[in-house]
């Protein structure tokens, strides 16, 4: 495994850790890609602060700037990191000692 | 600290192997511990399925019958949506010990990583469909 792996999980977790900047990754992924502008409109944050956010996300690598209409910058969702953070929620979500809880039972009627 | 690649566990159990085997391996039998209602190919490439009464199901593929010592399956990783195509394998390995079974569980595979391939082809179908959108927009305005 990359030893970059960690980090960019880590990096997921800190992002996801705050409510406004779960609130606009939530935003870009049902709304698809907007500005910081778009963002503040939909949001009950500044715009500054939404700028803050984004820039934060963009350095864990969870959105994307990219040229849109007019020469503003549009933010876009990066799922990659997400599905690195998956992979450990993944192992610590599979329950095996209830299904063997289950069998111990069962095997015993 | 590492993300766990591996989940590993042993059970003894005092029945002997080829009891347990029937549980693992059997739609009744993976029915009544694991899911609230199984279907099961038992060889090789074979499709099994398990149903849950909230409405929860998960395809396995089975991959190794060694009966009644070795019954391996890949299932979806956790979490991931249906047509995520990066599985986990778990592997029951059964072991007589006195009159019952050492039963163990080894499910490996949680570390997988997006593969750079996958992130092409994810970028690549983002990309193509902002430029396929775009084309449709521009073609409703040409109307």
């Amino acid at each position: 495994m990359p030893p970059d792996t960690e980090a960019i999980a880590e990096q997921v977790f800190v992002a996801l850790a705050d409510p406004t900047r779960r609130a606009i990754l939530a935003e870009l992924a049902s709304g698809g890609p907007a500005t910081a502008t778009d963002l503040a409109a939909r949001l009950p944050i500044t715009r500054q602060a939404i700028a803050k956010h984004l820039a934060l996300l963009a350095e864990a690598g969870l959105v994307t700037a990219e040229p849109g209409e007019r020469r503003r910058v549009r933010y876009r969702l990066r799922s990659a990191p997400m599905q690195v953070a998956q992979q450990f929620l993944a192992a610590l979500a599979r329950d095996w000692d209830g299904p063997l809880d289950a069998l111990k039972d069962h095997l015993n009627q | 600290m590492g993300f766990p690649d591996r989940i590993e566990r042993t059970l003894e159990v005092a029945q002997p192997p080829g009891k347990v085997w029937a549980a693992l391996t059997t739609a009744e039998g993976l029915g009544a511990w694991f899911g609230h209602e199984a279907t099961i190919d038992l060889r090789p490439g074979g499709a099994a399925r398990m149903t849950w009464t909230d409405g929860a199901s998960v395809d396995m593929r089975v991959e190794r019958v060694e009966e009644p010592t070795v019954f391996g399956f890949t299932w979806q990783i956790y979490g991931l949506p249906k047509d995520d195509p990066r599985r986990t394998y778990v592997e029951f390995t059964l072991e007589a010990v006195g009159a019952g079974t050492r039963l163990s569980v080894v499910e490996t595979g949680f570390s997988q990583l997006p593969e750079d391939a996958y992130r092409k082809a994810y970028d690549a179908h983002v990309g193509g469909w902002a430029s396929e959108l775009g084309e449709l927009a521009d073609h409703l305005d040409a109307a």
